[in-house]
């Protein structure tokens, strides 16, 4: 139990001397995706490995003995999660990747002889085949600057120490023996932190707005609801550094008056859910959470909420509902949650990520969160980088970079050598941004002015065989199910737009309804209540703005340029190509294809019913979908 | 009515309706009738019924004092709580963006030709299998991908899933075997 900045200050460095005493330090990631793939057996043959060389060694045994040896522990996200499972070493910064636990000998005999790494286990230039021992030295690594992430995949997050070693809860100390209330909120409001979670509303006021509200009862809420599709920087956060998310609400309890805080949680996010518990019961522990925090007097307890699966939740009054135990519908703002939130309570409601930017801020000054990024929108911003790009995963940069440097840079361009179409941003309230686009500043204003918002800061790349027409059937497809239902523009408006693109993707679009989809788009805006309904409209507004020949050539022409609408497709035989195995025959459904062995084969128009399957089964690619 | 007082007497004397929710009981007092208490009461009920029976709704509600239409109101709600019961097995495809783009229609089309099931049609008969789809598991480097219960599987293809379909298939039928072999 931690009574006093002095305690937390005498244990960090006692800790710091413990860890001094690994030799090496084996990282196995478990986040969601790795695991996936398998690192917890990987953690397992090390571990097993290890004990097998005689060194390995724990927290607990390096502070019962003397000798020195290996740690190996499960970390957090590393963000590289198609590359998985991740393994990190320190202090050398060799990363594995696609690790099998029968890898562990031969990783653990390179380590413990001294030699050099596994070759074949490093990441290798799927282009230009250079071979990167370190991490940092990895191009997907290379242009990203790690703040919110910068523990994530370093350190184990079920270990408080770990955390502590690191100048953690550090924030939390200085802020409650040497800070006011007010010189906090001044504090966050010079480093121009803006809201994380997609709006980019300034940190510092909203913190302030909730100081000055007077109450007895005052609540902090962490929206960790996280359900745009293709965005997971969150949960990354979530499991990958749960305490810095803590502390972050910890000193915004103490800025506002709050002694309470929540932290509402995706369902879909087990993982997550599992690592906040852990870290609150462990905060609980140490005195870092609770009563008398520190000696300074202030009280501040976290209740860790689930969602239940609504998209909606995400908007901060219908969080507030669900939190309360009702349905998670909005309510009409005035009066923010800053002046009336949960049970009516002033309550300060920020993203994970925006919590996760505090400690730092607090330790380091506002001046310093200043020099990443631009003059509005300072500091650095994840995003969840998807889609037909070389390198997918969770990246961290300073806000103004552009799409181009993410795209390319970190991304590593188009897969399979195609041509870049589109990037699809802050998921279905985003937009598509094109290549004309690619010099954008990755920042709050100039996306908005180009029709896209960051969002919570998915990046979907597109390429060529994508069709932006379908992309924007799928996004209406999710809000008009995500809809609450309040709002009649979003409930119904919804309903009848993605009748429209239905159609359209069906082949039986209109001319005419190009216009009513214009002006449903419009009405939806105007006439909802909440971001869902404001921003549903989007996806549509980008695609008709930026390709609306490609729309019009699906309801004029009954056509798809990108030959991805089935119903649009006219199949045919490319007889130069067909060897005549009669693959094709076999799986039609509907007998449309003949011919005879060895030689091209037909398709029969009148009979397809255009189900695709004859491409996906030709192993010669000799069966064209048309329509290109 | 007398029933229903005794009920809201907490878990001492409850009635003769009370014995037959004895499950619910517990998890209702262990969350306290404070109307916030009732989605994490709903997941847990469910999680022990793997769904959420009419009536259980309905005696959820007298036993919180709060109006039947309210709890179901909140029930129907969140895609979460499902009114008919779920398989033992829950397929939750993701339909992400980053998913969709990758192929999970596929995917699913795999599954539903699989199990023979369809989109009105999400659970078979002998209540093994439940597919759905939602719309992230924020697992997009690993896209397309299914979770199936707690397990989350990445980068899937329609004959691997078919692979893993087979596999629980014959998990299942090896323990329903074993004891006959004994």
């Amino acid at each position: 139990m931690l009574r006093k900045k002095t305690d937390l200050d005498r244990m960090r460095d006692e800790l710091r001397d413990l860890y001094k005493k690994e030799t090496a330090r084996i990282l196995v990631c478990a986040g969601t995706g790795c695991v996936a793939n398998g690192s917890l057996q990987v953690f397992k043959a090390l571990q097993d490995e290890l004990e097998k060389h005689g060194v390995f060694i724990t927290l607990e045994l390096l502070a019962g003995e003397k000798k020195p040896g290996v740690t190996a522990v499960k970390s957090g996200c590393h963000g590289f999660c198609e590359m998985g499972p991740l393994v990190r070493l320190e202090p050398s910064g060799v990363l594995y990747i696609k690790v099998k636990p029968e890898d562990a000998p031969e990783i653990v005999e390179a380590l413990v002889s001294g030699g050099p790494p596994v070759e074949r286990l490093l990441y290798h230039h799927p282009v230009t085949g250079e071979v990167f021992a370190e991490e940092e030295a990895i191009p997907f690594y290379k242009n990203q600057q790690r703040n919110a992430l910068a523990n994530c995949g370093s350190i184990d997050p079920e270990e408080i120490r770990e955390y502590i070693a690191r100048d953690g809860y550090q924030a939390l100390a200085k802020v409650l023996t040497e800070l006011k209330p007010e010189d906090v909120c001044r504090e966050i409001t010079a480093s121009g932190l803006r809201g994380r979670g997609g709006g980019g509303f300034p940190t510092g006021l909203k913190w302030d707005l909730t100081r000055k509200a007077k109450s007895d009862k005052k609540y902090v809420i962490c929206n960790g609801d996280e359900g745009d599709p293709g965005a997971f920087m969150d949960r990354s956060v979530m499991e990958g550094d749960p305490h810095k998310i803590l502390e972050g609400m910890a000193i915004a309890g103490y800025a506002v008056g709050a002694d309470e805080g929540y932290i509402y949680v995706r369902a879909e996010y087990p993982l997550a859910v599992e690592r906040l518990k852990k870290a609150v019961q462990a905060a609980e522990d140490y005195g870092l959470l609770g009563k008398n925090i520190l000696g300074s007097g202030f009280d501040f307890q976290i209740k860790i909420k689930e969602g239940a699966g609504a998209f909606v939740c995400g908007e901060e009054t219908a969080l507030i509902a669900s939190i309360e135990g009702k349905r998670g519908m909005p309510r009409p703002k005035p009066p923010f949650p800053s002046d009336s939130g949960l049970w009516g309570k002033p309550t300060l409601i920020n993203n994970v990520e925006t919590f996760a930017n505090i400690p730092r801020i607090i330790t380091n000054g506002a001046a310093w969160f200043r020099k990443a990024g631009t003059e509005k929108s300072p500091g650095t911003k994840t995003f969840a980088l998807t889609g037909q790009v070389v390198n997918t995963g969770l990246i961290e940069v300073p806000m103004g970079v552009t799409v181009r440097e993410v795209v390319y840079g970190i991304g590593g361009g188009i897969r399979g050598g195609k041509k870049f179409k589109a990037v699809q941003i802050g998921g279905p309230s985003g937009g598509c941004l094109t290549e004309e686009h690619l010099d954008l500043p990755l920042d709050f204003d100039s996306l908005l002015s180009a029709g896209a918002m960051v969002g919570s800061g998915g990046l979907v790349v597109m390429d060529e065989d994508t069709c932006m027409v379908e992309v924007a059937r799928f996004f209406m497809g999710f809000t008009q199910n995500e809809s609450c239902g309040k709002c009649v523009p979003c409930r119904e408006g919804t309903k009848r737009m993605l009748e429209i693109l239905q159609r359209a993707v069906d082949g039986e679009g209109r001319v005419e309804d190009l216009e009513v989809l214009e002006e449903l788009a419009l009405a939806v805006k105007d006439g909802s209540l909440c971001g869902l309904g404001k921003t549903a409209p989007n996806p549509v507004l980008t695609m008709l703005q930026y390709f609306r020949d490609e729309y019009l050539a699906h309801i004029a022409e009954k056509r798809c340029p990108a030959g991805v609408c089935q119903a649009l497709a006219a199949y045919a035989v490319i007889a130069e190509k067909c060897k005549g195995c009669g693959r094709c025959k076999k799986v039609c459904p509907v007998e449309a294809i003949s011919g005879e062995v060895r030689k091209p084969f037909t398709i029969d128009p009148e009979k397809c019913i255009k189900c695709g399957a004859c491409v996906d089964v030709c192993a010669f690619k000799a069966i064209a979908r048309g329509g290109k | 009515m007398g029933e229903v007082m005794q009920l809201k007497t907490g878990s001492e004397g409850i009635g003769v309706a009370g014995r037959r929710f004895t499950k619910v009981n517990e998890i209702i007092e262990r969350h306290g009738r404070t109307p916030s208490a009732l989605i994490p009461i709903l997941q847990e009920v469910q999680e022990e019924y793997r769904y959420l029976p009419e009536e259980i709704l309905t005696y959820i509600a007298v036993a919180m004092g709060l109006n039947p239409a309210n709890v179901y109101g909140v029930a129907t709600f969140y895609s979460q709580f499902s009114l008919a019961p779920k398989g033992k097995y829950v397929i939750r495809i993701c339909d992400g963006t980053a998913c969709h783009v990758r192929g999970s229609e596929k995917i699913k089309t795999a599954l539903w030709e699989k199990l023979g099931l369809s989109d009105e049609r999400k659970t078979t008969d002998d209540l093994r299998f439940t597919v759905e789809t939602v719309s992230c598991l924020g697992a997009c480097g690993l896209a397309p991908v299914v979770m199936i219960n707690d397990r989350v599987y990445g980068q899937v293809t329609p004959e691997g899933i078919n692979e893993i379909i087979d596999q629980i298939i014959a998990e299942e039928e090896g323990e329903k075997n074993a004891p006959e072999e004994n």
